[in-house]
């Protein structure tokens, strides 16, 4: 009998860890507190797009949207997701089933978003989305409590592909990741290449993961002769193809390189030496105008003496937006039905001064405009993060997926 | 076709350059491996390391390329030689799996640390100017100086670590220590401390790797976990323990992917797998191996 | 008989041993009890979904560690058959509507399908090699994952639906889940317990402990680690399917080499070679998991940490800790 108990003794043991899960949380939901989950990427490829910088953006959101004074407290939560869907989905499972989360913000890679996304409108909670580039999210996937804040794969498409050719980069060959994602981006920018009266000569497709190597690629890309070199990929793989192309002057006859998912942070860790004569499309630069400039001042300093991404800055964007809207709901209807919520927010037009002027569509779009940039030689910058000029914009009605193509199954209601 | 022919000639000649990496990080794997029987799986993150402090030097202390190729190594060996004192040396006695779960948990910590740091957007680190003079260029053909370079230093120092194993004196101590080591000891040489001295070389081979990648790769906290599993398979491949096999397979397989990367470039990661499964089939002790 | 292999009833055991029921000894079946017990209390205290993602990788762990603690092989590639399980399961509920009781079963299945030729393969060599091997042919289907068109790439199968348990029960409730879960989990832990008490499990820990032995005595040693690894692989593909139902979602994350890794951490903290050890492992290491959460990008340093204490000072885990302190085999 002895062994028995002191084997309970040792099960007993590992108790304490276990303790702290209780089913429900004894955490006093107020109906008066509004709590807002960042879960994004603390520790990997996008923690510098997104990470502890989307928590500081949300937090100044929370701030200037004078909630507090309207007797609404605002509590700021933040995980990490790992980039693993499981993780980022049981985090939010937690957040909304023991923690009283009434938001979840950011969330970039797209698996972990659109498990999120399901789980949100069966919670019927908010999702606002900024981190993650699927534009799935607004089409088959597409929920009455998620909105999609900051861009989308058909937008970076459409910017870089379209307004490239109609900028006199008209022929093309793709050095596309060689898993859905790239192939996707290839398929889309391809239409908007070959819409503007464009050509696509070639394409080479690279394994994904594990490819350190671009510079065979690149030399094939170059041997085709095309002006625009599409790189259909993302992260790491995008930052070596740019060093690679430096490297082997995969530029030096006119030949552009045109990014297809790049970020003002990658454009940093290159260098301009590197990185120079670069396209890319994003919604915004701390540096665009004065409004944009405005908002960075006010954020102050960052993690790491980053700037903020665009990534970022729709964390702010959206939340001040939603705040808004609980603000003219009150807390407690915001709180019982987060479709309602989503529904207010359409139905507010949104100002900002990261984005300017927007409009959220039925299927859960956030209209602004995008920017076609082009990165600076090391001599036209003037200063620290000074690093893209405007090549072009993409007008708001112009730059997101017509609401109709979307396959979204809110529309046709 | 003179044009195509130095086209494709071109692309051979950047795999080969690639399989200098190879080359050196499996052969590093190799020696730890024949004396110490462990299979490093830190070797991905010592490499990264091995960019890491070059870049450190760089922009922390002003130390220049040159330098680095030195100094770097040496910091990161050392810290080799620290590991192994204070952790791997308490394995021996046990399974040698225990050697390999314990690097994987030294991988993930230096490698969490450093994007704790770091961040993960990855630095610069440029190769200087001088290497321009090597640019080989005829009209469409063209090989930047610092990819001659990395042929050019990764065939050395490969040759260089082979003949000091099989044509000196300290060589012919490790040989033996491996086969017979009581027997070794017995004769009054340190067994331990060439231990020590051999993961720390091995790790420092890793770090030299580095410092030859940081110019052609970004700096970054995951670029060893990208080629440590690749290097795995080059060393089944080759055989484990064989020195030489460790180096010849790691060229070849270059080689092989810089044809697959002109024949049908989706392959020209899983090729390295499929040559494995081969191997596997036909040579259970790789190619160089002994069964 | 090798350190860290604590199961009662190996070759030459005492014979006092063996009296306990089906093939436990007293501690063990006490244990046993005290599992039971907490699987079936459990979910009125804890969060169930926490409680379902433990027993997946308690299944996960405790077939890993068949391999290891039975036949003496440490697999780096199990998240291949883990993660492929997943995915058929997936994809079987989502696009074909399979009910769940099939859907899990189609997961097995893959994981034997592909554990196969894998061990078919890997069972060439051992020790370290036999580990190298597994992780790069594990790569392999990864690639492979990423590729195909069924499993979607990098979003994953999205949105499984759990379905209707031999169409009477809905699923759709946690609750109701996790009695599937918790029973899955049983069987599969009752199922591994019996394998290893019965004859086959004593040739396959007669050739772990002397292959050549073994081999003299008529027994072909690289038929019985085949059947092991495929026994293995199957059991990791149900645990595979079933964690897909839990969480409606089949990714990449499911067979990328570091969910090899992990699993291996989970056996090493709980102890490799014991009978609980596995699941023990799994609860703390995804409790902290849970926690970790919080804490950002130190999840890497600290997983590496544990990893390396449990190497230095903790080999025998947890559980076999534990049993040693009290002198039983658990």
């Amino acid at each position: 009998m002895s062994v028995n108990r002191r084997t309970l003794l040792g099960a007993a043991a590992t108790a304490p860890v276990w303790g702290a899960l209780p089913y429900r949380s004894a955490r006093a939901q107020a109906a008066n507190t509004i709590r807002i989950g960042v879960l994004n990427d603390q520790s990997a490829l996008y923690r510098d797009i997104s990470g502890p910088g989307s928590t500081q953006c949300v937090e100044m959101a929370v701030k200037e949207s004078g909630i507090t004074q309207s007797g609404i407290n605002v509590e700021v939560v933040q995980a990490d997701h790992q980039n693993k869907p499981d993780v980022g989905s049981t985090v939010a499972r937690q957040w909304f089933d023991r923690d009283g989360v009434d938001v979840i913000v950011d969330v970039p890679t797209s698996s972990v978003a659109l498990a999120v996304n399901t789980l949100t409108r069966e919670r019927n909670k908010v999702f606002l989305n900024s981190g993650a580039a699927t534009s799935d999210l607004t089409g088959s996937a597409c929920s009455p409590n998620t909105i999609h804040w900051t861009y989308d794969t058909y937008m970076l498409a459409n910017g870089t592909g379209g307004a490239m050719v109609r900028a006199g980069g008209n022929t093309w060959f793709f050095i596309t990741a060689d898993y859905a994602f790239g192939h996707a981006l290839e398929r889309d920018t391809t239409a908007f290449v070959t819409a503007a009266g464009g050509r696509v000569l070639g394409g080479v497709r690279t394994p994904f993961p594990g490819t350190t190597d671009f510079s065979s690629f690149l030399q094939q890309a170059q041997r085709s002769r095309a002006r625009v070199i599409g790189l259909a990929n993302a992260g790491g793989d995008t930052i070596n193809s740019i060093k690679q192309a430096a490297e082997f002057r995969i530029t030096r006859g006119g030949t552009k390189l045109a990014g297809l998912l790049v970020f003002i942070t990658d454009v940093h860790s290159l260098g301009l030496e590197v990185a120079q004569g670069l396209v890319l499309t994003e919604t915004f630069y701390w540096d665009l105008n004065d409004r944009t400039r405005a908002f960075t001042q006010r954020l102050g300093n960052m993690p790491g003496g980053l700037r903020p991404s665009m990534v970022q800055a729709g964390c702010y964007s959206a939340v001040l937006h939603y705040l808004k809207a609980v603000k003219e709901m009150g807390a407690a209807a915001a709180k019982a039905s987060g479709a309602e919520a989503v529904a207010k927010m359409k139905a507010m037009p949104a100002d900002d001064d990261a984005f300017g002027q927007g409009t959220i569509r039925a299927d859960g779009r956030k209209i602004h405009p995008a920017y076609l940039f082009e990165v600076k030689q090391p001599s036209e910058s003037k200063g620290a993060w000074d690093y893209y000029k405007l090549v072009a914009t993409i007008p708001a009605d112009e730059a997101f997926r017509p609401l109709a193509q979307g396959g979204c199954s809110l529309v046709r209601s | 076709m003179l044009e195509d022919l130095l086209f494709n000639l071109q692309l051979v000649a950047l795999g080969i350059s690639n399989g200098a990496f190879y080359a050196m990080l499996s052969l590093g794997l190799a020696v730890i491996f024949g004396m110490l029987n462990v299979i490093n799986f830190a070797h991905g993150a010592q490499f990264m390391m091995g960019a890491f402090v070059a870049w450190l030097l760089l922009t922390q202390l002003g130390i220049g390329y040159w330098p680095s190729l030195l100094l770097s190594p040496l910091i990161v060996g050392l810290v080799g030689v620290a590991m192994e004192r204070l952790m791997i040396a308490r394995l021996y006695k046990l399974d040698h799996l225990y050697g390999l779960l314990l690097t994987f948990g030294c991988a993930l910590v230096i490698e969490g640390l450093f994007r704790n740091i770091f961040g993960s957007s990855g630095q610069r680190y440029s190769a200087p100017r001088e290497f321009q003079a090597l640019d080989l260029e005829f009209g469409d053909f063209f090989m930047p100086g610092y990819r001659v370079w990395v042929l050019i230093a990764g065939t050395t120092i490969c040759i260089a670590t082979w003949l000091v194993i099989e044509k000196t004196k300290v060589g012919s101590y490790l040989r033996a220590a491996v086969e017979r080591p009581q027997l070794v000891q017995a004769f009054g040489i340190n067994v331990p401390l060439m231990m020590t001295l051999t993961y720390g070389a091995g790790v420092a081979l890793a770090a030299l790797a580095g410092v030859l990648a940081a110019p052609v790769y970004s700096v970054h906290p995951a670029m060893g976990a990208n080629f440590i599993i690749t290097v795995f398979a080059v060393v089944v491949i080759g055989g484990m323990g064989s020195i030489l096999g460790a180096i010849v397979t790691g060229f070849l397989l270059g080689f092989v992917q810089g044809v697959t990367d002109v024949v049908y470039s989706e392959a020209s990661q899983t090729v390295v797998f499929v040559i494995m499964a081969i191997v596997l089939l036909t040579r259970p002790a790789g190619l160089f191996g002994r069964a | 008989m090798a350190e860290g292999s604590l199961v009662a009833g190996t070759v030459g055991a005492p014979a006092v041993e063996k009296e306990a029921v089906f093939g436990f000894t007293r501690a063990q079946a006490t244990a046993f009890l005290v599992l039971v017990a907490f699987v079936v209390v459990s979910p009125f205290f804890l969060y169930p979904v926490f409680l379902m993602k433990v027993l997946c990788f308690g299944l996960f762990a405790c077939a890993f560690n068949l391999l290891i603690g039975y036949v003496g092989l440490l697999s780096f590639g199990h998240a291949a058959y883990f993660g492929m399980g997943a995915y058929v399961t997936g994809y079987a509920a989502k696009a074909w509507g399979v009910p769940p009781e099939f859907a899990i079963l189609m997961g097995g299945a893959t994981g034997a399908l592909l554990g196969l030729p894998f061990g078919w393969l890997a069972i060439r060599r051992a020790g370290i090699y036999f580990a190298m091997i597994t992780l790069a042919l594990a790569q392999m289907v990864y690639f492979f994952a990423l590729q195909a068109p069924f499993t979607g790439g990098e979003d994953g199968i999205q949105a499984i639906p759990r379905g209707t348990l031999f169409g009477v029960f809905d699923l759709t409730s946690d609750f109701t889940m996790y009695w599937l879960v918790a029973a899955v989990f049983l069987a599969g832990f009752l199922l591994i317990h019996r394998i290893v008490h019965s004859p086959f499990g004593q040739v396959m820990k007669a050739i772990r402990d002397n292959e050549p032995r073994a081999t003299s005595l008529g027994y072909r040693a690289d038929d019985y680690k085949l059947m092991a690894f495929v026994l293995s692989a199957t059991l990791a593909g149900i645990a595979g399917g079933t964690k897909a139902l839990v969480f409606n979602i089949a990714t990449l994350t499911d067979v990328h080499w570091a969910m090899s890794g992990e699993v291996v951490l989970m056996s090493l903290v709980g102890g490799l070679g014991t009978v609980f050890g596995p699941v023990v492992g799994a609860a703390v290491i995804i409790t902290m998991q849970n926690y970790l959460a919080e804490f950002g990008a130190w999840v890497l340093v600290i997983q590496g940490g544990i990893f390396i204490a449990c190497v230095l000072a903790f080999r025998r885990g947890v559980v076999g800790e534990i049993g040693h302190a009290l002198k039983v085999k658990l």
